[in-house]
Order: structure tokens, then sequence, then C-alpha cells
């Protein structure tokens, strides 16, 4: 099939667009109007490279790190923040908070916190694809799963690897590799780099792409993707990248190594494609102030929206526990 | 009528909803091997030998379940389910509530348990009341070849998550089952024998225990109501409480430990709802503090048995009445 290219504009204004949300989410909790959260400030990159890669068919699990994939695949901020500050118009209606919003209308689903649970559940969603795809009936995409490398030092790493790998199952899945495992630096609890070195002795291909390049990210993601789409064989991307803010809001990092902290600043994903994209003439001063008018005017938008929104009614308490 | 054994009846079961929905299938660890009718009818996509892991086959599950299929897991030994707690608890329990009622889980959870083949405490815990304690989950433990059938029927079209707990010891006791079965709904209680003067409660093989206590006990005079609860959750509190009322005596019967079990739920409803009826304390019988061991006697010893019951309830209507 055709990759058709990742518009370099577009990619910088989403990514734009997932810092803003999380940083007015952080804005919101310092005023003791949403509850803590867990941002991916620094690994926007991943996200929208990815699922820029992805088409409406497929489905996405993702994890307690989920705003960029939400945003990057057309999620409501207004609707996101109102389910982060608990209310009705929320994207589960209040009941999930920040940390495992689905959204089953854009094609993610199953959103878990359990770290390493959303590994186990994308067996199952790729098992359904697999067995939905009938003469007859659409032909069903494939499943994208996200995950940290804290994820990966789970077993149900390697348990979901290796079902996907013998069951022939399609599913991408995507090792944000950002370098902490909650309070935890990834050197401290395992030897290697990176965890893509462990797909083959499981059967599965895999790469390794800068984590921090949205552009480079998308190249590797479509390769893999229409691989996947071909095969039906599953396939390892690892994206190296850092988490630039702490585990949760709030979070003082001061563990973190002020050296490294600096370094990866300099790799700021959205700073260095504006930069570059300035230095190509691609993207002019008022351009970049045009995007920041239209991110601002958004998360305006959507601080309203959620502000507005009501909390959920009391009998709410005990609705959707079983279908 | 055809007389089968459990074992049978499950598989009859399994092979009558395959053939009417498409999207039921099977999988775990030997599935294929044991169950080899339902292979060669249904061929090897829908009945599926897995890996040895509990955790990444309920995963499987859950995540199939809540995007099209109909999935039975065979996990072989509850005890086992301690390595498949978080997909079963925190994924298939929870993700519909958290999403906000996005998705559904229709899978089924299959297990077994009890005294009688002497497999020690790692391949012998009844567990059930773990499960009776999470969100979202269904359970259920029959005690007749047509129940099993039943019963297996309608969990396979819940649209919940339902664990089907198999007794070890009745896995190949035989019994009729109707060739034209319906599916028995969950949550209904079955009177096995009608009593005036105590109610016996009680589920899977200890139900057995209960209708020997009771035909004893009918020698001496004493007529005792014999209540088989099939599922513990949803549980028929209409059925215990119905009984109560008539009898105004109860004893509860169940292998499982005492502390927390499904015996302390039963005695609490009949003080909430029925302390008037009561003419006698409520008298527990069960499985003791300490894991099931693999010695004969001692395996035996741990179970309730006939005689105990009959001692129970001789104390209960030996007592004077209050009334």
């Amino acid at each position: 099939m055709t990759i058709r290219p990742l518009d370099p504009v577009q990619a910088l204004e989403r990514m734009m667009l997932i810092r803003a949300y999380e940083e007015t989410l952080i804005d919101l909790h310092g005023r003791g109007r949403a509850a803590g959260t867990c941002t991916s400030v620094g690994q926007e990159a991943p996200a929208v490279g990815v699922v820029s890669a992805l088409t409406a068919d497929d489905l996405i699990l993702t994890n307690h790190r989920s705003a960029g994939h939400l945003l990057a695949r057309g999620a409501d901020p207004g609707r996101m923040l109102a389910e982060v500050m608990g209310k009705q118009d929320g994207y589960c209606g209040g009941k999930s908070g920040s940390l495992h919003i689905s959204a089953k209308e854009l094609g993610i689903v199953l959103t878990s916190t359990i770290v390493g649970g959303e590994l186990a559940l994308a067996t199952g969603v790729g098992l359904s694809r697999t067995m939905l795809n009938q003469p007859g009936l659409n032909k069903p995409g494939i499943v994208a799963c996200f995950f940290g490398d804290g994820a990966a030092t789970e077993g149900r790493f390697q348990e979901s690897l290796n079902l996907a790998a013998v069951w022939k199952l399609p599913i991408l899945y995507v090792c944000e590799n950002n370098q902490w495992q909650a309070f935890v630096h990834r050197k401290e609890t395992m030897l290697a780099d990176g965890i893509a070195g462990q797909a083959a002795a499981l059967g599965v291909e895999s790469a390794v792409v800068d984590g921090n390049d949205p552009l480079a990210v998308f190249d590797a993601a479509s390769a893999a993707i229409d691989g996947i789409r071909r095969t039906g064989k599953p396939f390892l991307l690892e994206a190296m990248t850092y988490r630039l803010r702490g585990h949760f809001e709030p979070d003082d990092q001061g563990y973190v190594d002020k050296a490294e902290l600096a370094h990866w600043r300099d790799r700021d994903p959205i700073l260095c494609l504006r930069a570059r994209l300035e230095r190509e003439g691609r993207l002019t001063a008022d351009a970049v102030a045009a995007i920041e008018a239209r991110v601002r005017a958004t998360m305006e938008a959507a601080t309203a929206f959620a502000d507005a929104s009501p909390y959920p009614g009391l009998d709410a308490l005990t609705t959707d526990v079983y279908a | 009528m055809t007389t089968m054994t459990v074992n049978d009846a499950i598989s009859a079961a399994l092979a009558e909803e395959m053939r009417n929905d498409p999207t039921v299938m099977i999988f775990g660890e030997g599935v294929a091997t044991k169950r080899h009718d339902l292979l060669a009818e249904f061929g090897p996509a829908r009945v599926r030998n897995t890996p040895l892991a509990e955790g990444i086959i309920a995963g499987t599950a859950a995540g199939a379940a809540a995007t099209g299929l109909r999935p039975v897991v065979d996990l072989l030994f509850a005890p086992f389910l301690c390595y498949a707690m978080d997909e079963i608890v925190n994924s298939a329990g929870k993700l519909r509530y958290i999403s906000g009622g996005q998705f559904k889980f229709p899978m089924v959870v299959l297990a077994m348990t009890g005294a009688g083949w002497g497999v020690g405490a790692q391949h012998n815990h009844n567990v059930e009341s773990w499960f009776v304690h999470s969100p979202g989950l269904k359970i259920v433990m029959p005690s007749t070849p047509a129940d099993f059938k039943g019963l297996m029927k309608s969990a396979i079209r819940d649209d919940n998550p339902v664990l089907v707990f198999a007794d070890i010891a009745l896995g190949y006791s035989t019994g009729e089952v109707p060739e034209d079965a319906e599916a028995i709904p969950l949550g209904k209680a079955a009177v096995r024998r009608e009593g005036r003067d105590v109610t016996l409660v009680s589920y899977a093989k200890t139900v057995g225990t209960c209708m020997a206590a009771a035909d004893t006990l009918a020698t001496a005079g004493i007529d005792a109501e014999v209540i088989d609860l099939r599922s513990l959750k949803p549980l028929d509190e209409d059925a215990i409480l119905r009984s109560v009322a008539k009898t105004g005596r109860l004893v509860v019967v169940h292998e499982a430990s005492r502390l927390c079990g499904v015996g302390a739920e039963i005695a609490a409803l009949v003080a909430e709802k029925a302390f008037a009826n009561l003419r006698a304390p409520v008298l527990r019988l069960t499985g003791p503090d300490a894991p099931p061991p693999a010695s004969f006697p001692l395996e035996q010893a741990f179970v309730p048995q006939a005689d105990a019951v009959v001692a129970a309830v001789r104390s209960l209507v030996a007592e004077p009445a209050t009334a």
C-alpha cells in the first residue's frame, strides 16, 4: 500500500496541542481543580508519529500516559479535561479520571493503568481482529498497543509477544522507552539500554527509532504497519524518548540527574521539529504564532467546556457495573 | 433424558453454544488436546491450545470479549487463577465501569477445585469468595450434570464475565440431562428437597452431603429443606429467605474456609432480613483456615461431612423454640 506522508507542520501543531493540554492540566491541578495526573511531556513524538500512521479501522490500546495518543487520534480536549475533572461529559462519564480514558468511538479501547495490563488485553483485541476477518465482513484493522519500558519488565510483555507470534496476531507493539519506571531509572532495573532486543528470541521482528523525531517515528511505524497488514504478524517498535516531567503531578523530580534532564530538554521534540522546519524555511514566525493562537483558543474552549460540565448524578455510583 | 458426566455436560453446552453462535470459542491449556470432539467439529481456529500462562490467557479472553468474541477459557485448577487475578479482577471486572459502560465482557472462565484427587493446596483451593467480593463478575458453582450444562449455556450467553467452578469430585459423577436442555438462568437457586424444620444451604459437592444428612435426619423425624445455590453471584436471596421464613433454622455448608466465606454472607443476610423468623442461631459448617492437604484422610477431614451436618442440625432442633 502507499504510505501517505505526514505533514510536518500538522505534526508540530498536534504535538503543541498535546503539550498545551497537559500544561493546562498541570495548572488546573496546581489550583486544586483537577486530580493529579501522569503526563507524557517530552513523549509527544511517538504518539503523533504512530497514530498518524494508523487508519480509522485500527484499534489502539494505551495506558496511564494516554493524553498524546488520544489527542493524536482526534479526541476532544474538552471531553478529556471533563473526564480528568470527574465530570459527566468526560469520555467515561467521570468514572475513569485521567488514568484510564477509553474512547471507543475513536478506536481507543480498554485503556488500562495496571502497568502491563494493556499488553495482556492486546492479544485478545488482535485475536478478535483475526477471527472476525471473514469473507463478507469488513476487513478489520490492526492493533497498536502503547506501553513503556517499565511494562516491559512485567512478565506479561514476554507472554503477550509470544502468544501474538504463535497465533500470528496483527499487533504493532509500541514501546515508548522514556527511561523512567515510576520513580526508578531504567538503568536500575535492566542491563540493556532498550527492550527491542528481546523480540527476536520470541520470533517477533523489531526496530528501534528516535522517539523524539515524529517524522522518523511515522516512517518506522508506517513500514511496520505495512508489514503487519501484509503478513498478519506482530511487530515491536521501540521509540527511545524521555519523560521530561515526574511520574505524576506534582513531582519535584528531585531524584532526576540534572545533567541528564538538561540533555533531554535540549532534545525536546517540539523545539527540535520547530527549529528544523524554521531552518528549512518551511515554517515562519507568523505561522508559529498562528498555531500557538489556535492551540490557546482550543484549550480555553476545552477548559470552559469542562468547567461547565456537571458532575455525574450520584446514581452513577452503581451503574455500568454489569452489562 | 441422557445420562452423562459433568465433564461431558460442559462439553455438550460448549458444542451447542458454538453451533448457535460463531463468535463463541474456547482456548486454554490442553483444551484442543482434551476436547477433541470440539476440535473436530469446530476446527483449530475456535478450539485452541495455549501456552501455560494463565495471565495472558485471561487477558486475551478479556480483550477478545470486549471487541466482538465470546471466549471461554479453561484455566484448569482454581489456584492458578492467582496468575490471572489482574486480568479477571482489574480488567474484565472493572473496565466496563471505568470506561463508563463503553465495553462489555462476555467471557467464561472455567476452573476445577475441591477435595477428591489428593492434589494438595496448589491445585485445590476453593477461592470462589474472592471473586464474589470483586465487582463486575458472576460466579457459578453447580452440583449436577444438568445444571452444569444449563448454567454453562447461560454463562456463555451472558454479557458479563462469569466464573464457572467445577468441583473436582463431581467431574466424573453422572446424572440425567434433558436432550433439549434449556439454559438455566444465573442467580436462581434450586430446592433439592423440601422440608419444614431446618434449611440446609449449600453448593457444589456439599449439596450431596446435605442430601445424605437430610436422609439420616428424616429417620429421626427431622424434616430438612436443602437449597442448592448454583450461583453464588448473583445470589438468590429470595430462595434463602423464603425457606428460613418457613423453617426458622439455618445451617450453611461449604468446603471453602469459614472466614469471610459465602456462608458468612448468607448468615449476615438472614440476620439482617429474617431475624424475626429465626428460632435458633445460624450455624456454618466449612473448611478450616488451612491450606487443603493432599493426604486422603486429611483432605476428607477438611470437607464438612454428613454426620457433622446431622449433629449440627440436632443441636439446633434440640434448642427450645423462642417463639
